[in-house]
């Protein structure tokens, strides 16, 4: 017994196992114990707060029933009544068809994940709010600042250990301990006219500070003293690091090859079949996903807790490995479970939990950019992008938080903010100038994916399909 | 099926025992720590998803989520803390690490935080209206209905691919806090949806999904109890091949016939958001964003035509935001938010409310999950039909000489204060000289908020009145998902832009 009363998880992996002997003909536990500390701030003040230590299991049991094999899942939160749990699971894949993404369960042994066999004996890892001790002793001195000269301060700093513990009938053991961390900063002037936004990913706060997004945050309040009114329009473009990895994950969210094969997806190719092979752009744009990418590492090996076109329960615990998804400006995966695989004479790519937009020895700031252009808007982050067309992977969106203008390689001031038609795919094809790739943090994505690589691109004909007035 | 009963009292998410020695040990704790308010949270929400791929089941998974969450205030600051374990000795120890996040964050700097105050309501027990839990439903029935369903789609000439599927959830709530207050409530809601996919062998695809909205209803909806299956499995695969033959929209200013399941997401994002006072008064900034219908404009600002008159309610009967007792402990209402036009109401909770001075919380308090604070979320915010026997949507669309009747949501997106949307659809139809005559597509509408709402010439009557409505609303940081419904008729608007999607793409 632990100390908050919950037996340990490698206990109820063990347990739940034994209990599906009887009624399964395969079973798979996963046990995902979660700690997580957060602060909230605005209008110079501290808001909402949390700490929380969270578990849920998950069983998949699979079940021979007439005319194949059938999987049900349950998963349940807290203190689980483990025999129960293996009950309801099995009564779901009695009550099921048999399933369409049946592969044999994977066993032990594969050498790439050793690591991740001997994390399994370990405990979760727990995080408190001491992690954020140097957020919260910048605070009042920020919060001060702001008072001082004009803005008022608001943010989001969070931080969870998630610790992943997998095993399977098949005498798989596995557990990763996945860090996960953020910290956001936004600055609004007091009379409402400019904002400005800062934010990064981090795994343990070491490596990011408040001084340092706070200092971005003053920089670009004074490009905001100067104000430009814009209207709709192509304009030259540079997108930061951070507006780039939004549209990235866009892309690689729609890599599901189910889609695509069944002609629903921007990767269908007309007449049948996918556009892997084909060039989406002249530059050698590679866009890939390594649980061993340095700096942004991941679980290496898949977790499903339910499946769904493109992913399967039946896979849990299949190593992921370097999946190149853009390889030199053509497209060259798509994400396939292993029936689906097979099916279609490729190999297998799971979802791993990072992603790399780079052009090989691209090199450049955004800063470095700028100084490069003549006449184009400067952007700060994307918001509120959702797709159109998914036929073109027509995306629309916001600007939000600081559009600057750009005259003979300076910024001299602020614009308004512009709603956005583009297809990310497109602006692939369209980019003249990429720099180098960057640890990034998405405004939209980012609470979802923080740990993304991403440079910055000039566009030279971005589509501003009309003016937003918020400022 | 099993057809059972409706309960006249709610479960619980646990055995009242243990839900007594839990309040017990947590406000027992909270007041020997100083704690003024203090509220406990034990919550239950058990969750279904089933979803099919051309009749063939693609995924399903059962969910239940179990835990404790407990806010304390103690010397002006607010800690949140909370745990999955429902070990009774764990609630007291979970009010200390509140109180210690409280102090820890109160040293942080900025001002002391307070609530506006609300007297206690004592034990209150609220089931919300059902028949079937559709949590409970064997999951062979759910599969084999959808599977019937996307039968009938597939045997349609012209549908290539169809999916199907339904997320059901049951939410059994115990609320205790210093002030007396004990709810337990129990609320239901599912949403069931299916798509049709053609296939142009040439390139791209088109789709129609039905346009049946999320309800806080059981099973029984699916089988009829609040909407017609029938009538729209049948009708799907004729609208979709009259889509696949339509032709690509001219862009340029219609007048827009807007039926209420397309309206109620306009509403949800250009009137639900922007009269939410936490981001009338920045403490959205960081996320969700801010509004443009500021707090210095209550009572003045003109938000739209007269005929415009909002509501924002937690009582709507089948309203996915409906409860009894709020996530504060403050009892469901009805508000106004518009009147006549004119901004005349926000939506509160207690901390905003007593910020901005209004006095009480209108009951708008919610959090998605027992291990997540309660923050001000969407009630019910819904436009009210015209009196009496009103305009039908065919009256609204005769008086239309050149525009566009729009019908089910699809893409949406509006800006960081709610001025600036793009909204598509499912299906679009040309109205010329007051008669429809056959879809067209690629459509986008656009429209800054006031604008917009200023241009609304007329609303339907009760006939055309449809509780629309999303599971799927996010806000707060660490995000936070609420089911809220929108009722409305269907609407005249003038003069609004449209967009060709295709050409916005460049193609």
């Amino acid at each position: 017994m632990s100390l908050d009363g919950l037996p340990p998880a490698q206990q109820v992996v063990e347990d739940a196992l034994a209990s599906a002997q009887t009624g399964s003909d395969h079973c798979v536990v996963l046990v995902e114990e979660t700690s997580e500390v957060e602060v909230r701030f605005a209008n110079n003040t501290t808001t909402t707060n949390g700490s929380r230590r969270d578990r849920r299991v998950t069983v998949v049991a699979m079940r021979q029933v007439p005319g194949g094999m059938a999987a049900g899942v349950a998963r349940r939160g807290g203190d689980v009544d483990v025999a129960d749990l293996v009950r309801a699971a099995e009564q779901d894949a009695s009550d099921s068809p048999p399933a369409d993404d049946v592969s044999p369960l994977i066993g032990p042994g594969d050498s790439s994940l050793m690591a991740s066999t001997a994390r399994f004996d370990a405990p979760p890892d727990r995080t408190d709010l001491s992690v954020l001790s140097g957020v919260l002793a910048g605070l009042s001195g920020a919060f001060a600042r702001g008072r001082t000269d004009g803005y008022v301060l608001a943010g989001f700093a969070d931080h969870r250990l998630a610790t992943t513990y997998l095993g399977t009938s098949t005498g798989v053991r596995l557990g990763h301990a996945q860090p996960d961390g953020s910290l956001q900063l936004v600055a609004r002037s007091t009379d409402g006219t400019a904002s400005t936004w800062a934010g990064a990913g981090t795994p343990d706060f070491t490596d990011v500070s408040m001084a340092d997004l706070e200092a971005q945050l003053r920089h670009r309040l004074a490009w905001s003293t100067t104000r430009f009114e814009r209207p709709a329009g192509r304009y030259e473009v540079i997108l930061p690091p951070e507006a780039v990895s939004d549209l990235a994950c866009n892309i690689a969210w729609e890599l599901g090859a189910r889609d695509a094969e069944d002609g629903q997806s921007v990767f269908s190719r007309p007449g049948g079949g996918t556009r892997v092979g084909e060039a989406l752009a002249t530059l050698p744009f590679d866009l890939r996903s390594d649980p061993s990418e340095p700096g942004l590492e991941c679980t290496p090996f898949l977790t499903a807790g339910s499946s769904s076109a493109d992913t399967s329960v039946f896979d849990n615990g299949l190593p992921l490995t370097r999946t190149e998804w853009i390889a030199g400006g053509r497209l060259n995966r798509l994400r396939y479970h292993r029936a689906g695989a097979t099916r279609s004479g490729v190999e297998p790519a799971g979802f791993v939990g990072n992603l790399v937009l780079e052009v090989p020895g691209a090199t450049g700031s955004v800063e470095e950019l700028v100084a490069r252009t003549e006449r184009g808007l400067l952007l700060t982050c994307l918001w509120y992008i959702r797709e159109v067309d998914p036929a073109t992977m027509l995306l629309t969106g916001l600007t939000r938080d600081g559009v600057y203008v750009v005259e003979d390689g300076q910024v001299v001031g602020a614009a308004n903010n512009f709603r956005f038609n583009e297809s990310p795919v497109d602006l692939l094809g369209r980019a003249t100038e990429v720099g180098a790739s960057v640890r990034a943090f998405g405004r939209e994505f980012g609470e979802y994916l923080n740990r993304t690589r991403m440079p910055s691109l000039r566009i030279p004909d971005f589509n501003m399909s009309s003016v937003s007035q918020a400022s | 099926m099993q057809r059972v009963p409706s309960l006249h009292s709610p479960p619980g998410p646990v055995d009242g025992d243990r839900l007594s020695t839990a309040r017990d040990a947590a406000l027992g704790e909270a007041e020997r720590l100083g704690c003024s308010n203090t509220e406990l949270r034990i919550e239950r929400i058990r969750s279904q998803q089933v979803r099919l791929r051309d009749g063939r089941l693609e995924g399903a998974a059962d969910d239940t989520e179990l835990g404790v969450g407990i806010r304390v205030m103690v010397d002006g600051a607010m800690g949140f803390a909370a745990t999955v374990s429902t070990d009774p000795g764990e609630a007291a120890r979970v009010v200390t690490q509140a109180v210690e996040a409280a102090r820890l964050i109160a040293r942080a700097g900025g001002t002391p935080v307070e609530l506006a105050d609300e007297p206690g309501h004592g034990v209150v027990d609220w089931v919300a209206p059902y028949s079937v839990d559709p949590v409970d439903v064997p999951l062979t029935d759910k599969v084999d209905l959808l599977a019937e369903w996307s039968g009938r789609l597939l045997s349609s000439e012209g549908i290539d691919h169809v999916t199907a599927e339904v997320l059901a959830v049951t939410e059994d709530t115990y609320y205790a806090d210093l002030a007396g207050t004990q709810a337990t409530q129990r609320r239901v809601r599912v949403h069931p949806s299916f798509e049709a996919l053609a296939v142009d062998p040439e390139g791209g695809f088109e789709t129609m999904r039905s346009v049946a909205p999320p309800a806080g209803r059981g099973w029984e909806y699916l089988h009829g109890d609040g909407w017609d299956w029938d009538a729209e499995l049948e009708a799907v695969p004729g609208l979709l091949a009259d889509k696949v033959r339509a032709p690509s929209v001219a862009a340029g200013l219609y007048d827009l016939v807007i039926d209420p399941t397309n309206l109620w997401l306009t509403i949800h994002e250009s009137i639900g958001h922007a009269t939410e006072l936490d981001r009338a008064m920045g403490y959205e900034a960081a996320y969700a964003g801010t509004s443009f219908a500021t707090f210095d404009q209550l009572g003045t600002l003109r938000y739209g035509s007269e005929v415009m008159h909002v509501t924002g309610d937690r009582t709507t009967p089948h309203g996915l935001a409906t409860v009894a007792i709020d996530h504060e402990g403050v009892p469901g209402q009805s508000f106004d938010l518009v009147t006549d036009g004119v901004l005349t109401g926000y939506q509160l909770d207690r901390s905003i409310a007593f910020t901005s001075g209004l006095g009480a919380s209108n009951g708008c308090a919610f959090a998605d999950s027992p291990l997540h604070v309660p923050i001000q979320r969407m009630a019910n915010v819904s436009l009210r039909p015209a009196e009496g026997d009103g305009p039908t949507t065919e009256d609204l669309i005769a008086g239309v000489d050149h525009g566009l009747y729009v019908v089910g949501d699809k893409s949406w997106s509006i800006d960081m204060q709610r001025y600036n949307f793009q909204f598509t659809g499912q299906r679009f139809f040309r109205i010329e000289h007051g008669r429809l005559v056959g879809q067209v597509s690629d459509v986008a509408y656009q429209a800054t908020t006031t604008e917009f709402w200023g241009s609304m010439e007329a609303v339907g009557g009760a006939s055309t009145y449809l509780l629309g409505g999303a599971f799927n609303c996010g806000k707060g940081q660490p995000g936070q998902v609420a089911a809220v419904s929108h009722g409305c008729p269907s609407v005249l608007v003038r003069g609004v832009r449209v967009l060709n999607a295709r050409q916005e793409s460049g193609r």
